[in-house]
């Protein structure tokens, strides 16, 4: 206490609102993502006086998350979020659980009322520490001036360190008012939080030995290695060409290899690549390094990867042996991981196996022979996976720095499959939640922090009305996100499983009464654009990019298109349905397989 | 379909010291229910001089795997200082309170009292027609001395659920 006094005695008096926003840009935070109510309007009012952190006023609270998770993946910075109580907490949820599963680390400070009315269901009261408890890597309520400044601090520590996520500090709106004292971030280990970053050196050494006697080896890479940093993308490229071996991103971690080295295999799981679903099913050893052994990747589980012996590094020990069992644990930060198993594979005199590795490659290759992403676009419809394709390669050819949101949905899966990704924190997806609504506000954040780079939410026509309220923001802000709709009139993957494991029955997949696009855009003060038909696809797509503000291009796709490869639900990686041809196959789905999502 | 449900179930006794702050005993309990995991009892209390710490004994069930993931899971939450596996980790000693109340007269009564010292409960309470009982023990005593009761009039039973402390010189 006495501590706290004195630094009370030697900081000129600041409102709890104050203390808040010196600890954000102490923090280093330059903008936040939020939208004012009753309960912080102190913080508003403090805000309006200072001119270090800018404010990007969101549509609705969930897109205010969205839009920091955006800012956070493409800078490896912690987003920030302020929205008020009650409803304003609420609304957040769903963004605060989409960072939770991603790793996205977040700050979300929510309004409360003041302190003497809590528990009194008073105006706008809700739990917000109790209901989203299980939605945050960890949250506070501020219930004593002197904590204000250290709760703030330890918050974005947590957020940042260890594996990322979402951290909500509830401040009751007489905390704010009442004059605090201002403490800098303390230097002191945190009391019980210490996360692990370095791998055990003996566990190395095992993955080393194991990785060297590897015949059919594959390295398997999930978003720890984004999370991690540039630097840890650098060292997979290292690792994975000094060894030889064949690699596969999930989902989470594309770019984190660069897609087109001909040691990448593609993105592997339920709409993976057939060569990287097959070489995950016939590997004799396995690295995973920071993916999770998600059901998406691994199908069913008493099928996977049957005959490998398997190494997994993650910075959370308990994402480790959850769903698969591992023979070689490594705790750590990838980064650090790669960086030991680099060092050890050269220390290591053995030398693996280069006649069993080449076989293993020309297995591969027969694999890679089947052109599993193959499409036809012949006629005037376009094809979903052809206009993803095309943007791809005029963005290319234009050579901007080009960064991809999505929605949730088929156009996710094509975005995944058909744009390639060379670097670490391009691609913006919710991967773990699976939220629909989420590309449009992601798209903002990323356009926010990287204001001249080209920003595209890859979007399908029922996702993006989630959170359509968007377009608001990016014309306040002139941010000039640029919204793909692959407009297919369904929700296409409700669609898709309908048709082949429903029997067809199209049960309230239909997007009826749909808006017209284009005016939608004008409405918005942004440019509305329309391709009907293939011969019109590249223009739209060069119009969108050339025009400097915010667009949708509403791109009529083919209606029935499904997304494949796919592992139907319920099957192992070496089930996978190639293309319409093999339809049937999912029809034989058993009802084990269809209790899953 | 789970990975997680082959192989054999066994009982743990899980130690958790924590952060003695507001929410804490919700973050661990949520953790139970929101991933399905059984709690057999659970028990909590400040055990520092400074009331900044608590200790929370949990008695759980489930596969190896299952019982690996609660201790990473309860590991991960942010106020935890240490988690101990007290059944895998060494011998340890277990124990419940519980205090039993038998309602009844004449022989009934006699008879209760008489099981009552040779379990060594003591009696805490009693009027002419009802007696309290306070036993410690094992987890096991207790269920046989409360089964004992059951036909003498048992009225009301109230328990803490499993305290444990390994033994020898290790401590958590």
């Amino acid at each position: 206490m006495n501590a706290v006094s004195q630094t009370a005695a030697e900081t000129p008096a600041l409102s709890g609102a104050e203390v808040v926003l010196r600890a954000l840009k102490d923090q280093g935070v330059e903008v936040i993502f939020g939208y004012p109510g009753g309960a912080v309007l102190p913080i508003y009012d403090a805000l309006f006086q200072q001119n270090h952190i800018r404010h990007i006023l969101v549509r609705h609270e969930q897109a205010a998350v969205h839009a920091a998770e955006g800012y956070a993946r493409s800078t490896g910075k912690v987003g920030v979020v302020l929205v008020t109580s009650g409803p304003g907490a609420t609304n957040a949820v769903t963004g605060l659980v989409d960072a939770l599963m991603d790793s996205i680390p977040v700050v979300c400070l929510t309004g409360q009322v003041p302190t003497h009315l809590i528990g009194n269901d008073a105006f706008q009261e809700a739990d917000t520490t109790g209901i989203t408890r299980p939605a945050t890597k960890h949250n506070y309520l501020v219930k004593r001036s002197e904590d204000l400044a250290r709760v703030v601090h330890e918050a974005f520590y947590v957020a940042r360190t260890g594996r990322p996520g979402p951290v909500v500090i509830d401040l009751p709106k007489d905390i704010l008012i009442n004059k605090a004292p201002y403490r800098e971030a303390s230097t002191a280990p945190h009391r019980s939080y210490r996360p692990r970053t370095e791998p055990d050196p003996e566990q190395i050494r095992k993955a080393v030995a194991l990785l060297k006697g590897a015949r059919r080896p594959i390295v398997y890479t999930g978003g720890g290695v984004v999370n991690s940093g540039p630097e840890a993308s650098a060292l997979l490229t290292e690792f994975v060409r000094m060894t030889g071996f064949p690699c596969t991103n999930t989902l989470m971690g594309l770019g984190c290899y660069p897609h087109d080295d001909p040691q990448f295999l593609g993105m592997l799981g339920m709409h993976g690549t057939y060569e990287a679903n097959l070489a995950m099913h016939g590997c004799d050893v396995m690295l995973n390094i920071g993916a999770r052994f998600d059901d998406r990747v691994t199908g069913r589980l008493s099928a996977f990867s049957p005959g490998s012996r398997k190494i997994h590094a993650d910075i959370d020990p308990s994402s480790i042996n959850k769903n698969v069992k591992v023979e070689v644990p490594i705790v750590g930060d990838a980064a650090a991981v790669l960086r030991a198993l680099i060092a050890a594979w050269k220390a290591d005199a053995a030398q693996p196996d280069r006649e069993a590795l080449a076989a293993w490659w020309r297995q591969i290759d027969q694999w890679r022979a089947k052109d599993c992403l193959a499409y036809r676009q012949d006629g005037a419809i376009i094809k979903p996976q052809h206009a993803v394709k095309r943007l791809y390669e005029i963005t290319r050819e234009m050579g901007r720095e080009t960064f991809i949101t999505t929605e949730v949905g088929q156009h996710q899966m094509w975005a995944a499959q058909y744009f390639g990704f060379s670097k670490p924190n391009r691609w913006m997806t919710s991967g773990g939640l699976g939220t629909m609504g989420y590309g449009l506000p992601a798209a903002m954040g990323v356009q926010i922090a990287h204001p001249d780079a080209l920003v595209v939410d890859i979007a399908g026509e029922a996702s993006i009305l989630m959170n359509i309220q968007e377009m608001g923001t990016l014309a306040q802000y002139r941010l000039p996100v640029k919204v793909f709709i692959l407009n297919n009139e369904y929700m296409g993957m409700v669609r898709q499983w309908q048709e082949l494991l429903h029997g067809g029955r199209y049960s309230e997949s239909y997007s009826a009464a749909l808006p017209d696009f284009v005016k939608l855009a004008e409405s918005f003060h942004a440019r509305g654009l329309r391709a009907q038909a293939a011969d019109e696809l590249d223009a739209v797509i060069r119009e969108m990019i050339a025009h400097p503000g915010p667009v949708i291009a509403d791109i009529c796709v083919a209606k029935d298109e499904n997304c494949f490869p796919m592992i139907p639900s319920g099957a192992a990686h070496n089930e996978m349905i190639l293309g319409p041809d093999q339809e049937a196959n999912a029809a034989a789905v058993t009802d084990e397989g269809k209790v899953l999502v | 379909m789970s990975g997680n449900g082959t192989g054999a179930e066994r009982a743990a006794t899980i130690a958790v010291l924590v952060e003695n702050e507001a929410g804490v005993l919700a973050r661990v309990i949520g953790l139970f229910s929101g991933r399905g995991y059984n709690i057999d009892s659970l028990t909590v209390a400040p055990v520092d001089e400074a009331g900044r710490l608590s200790r929370i004994t949990i008695v759980t069930s489930g596969t190896e795997m299952v019982i690996e993931q609660i201790k990473a899971q309860l590991d991960r939450l942010v106020p935890v200082h240490k988690v101990s596996d007290l059944t895998m980790e060494g011998p340890h000693v277990s124990r419940e309170l519980a205090l039993i109340k038998v309602v009844g007269r004449g022989e009934n009564r006699m008879e209760a009292l008489r099981l009552a010292d040779a379990f060594r409960a003591r009696v805490v309470d009693a009027t002419p027609e009802s007696a309290v009982f306070e036993m410690t023990g094992a987890g096991e005593k207790i269920d046989a001395f409360i089964a004992l009761m059951r036909p003498l009039g048992l009225a009301e039973v109230c328990r803490t659920g499993a305290l444990a402390i390994a033994r020898g010189v290790r401590s958590l």
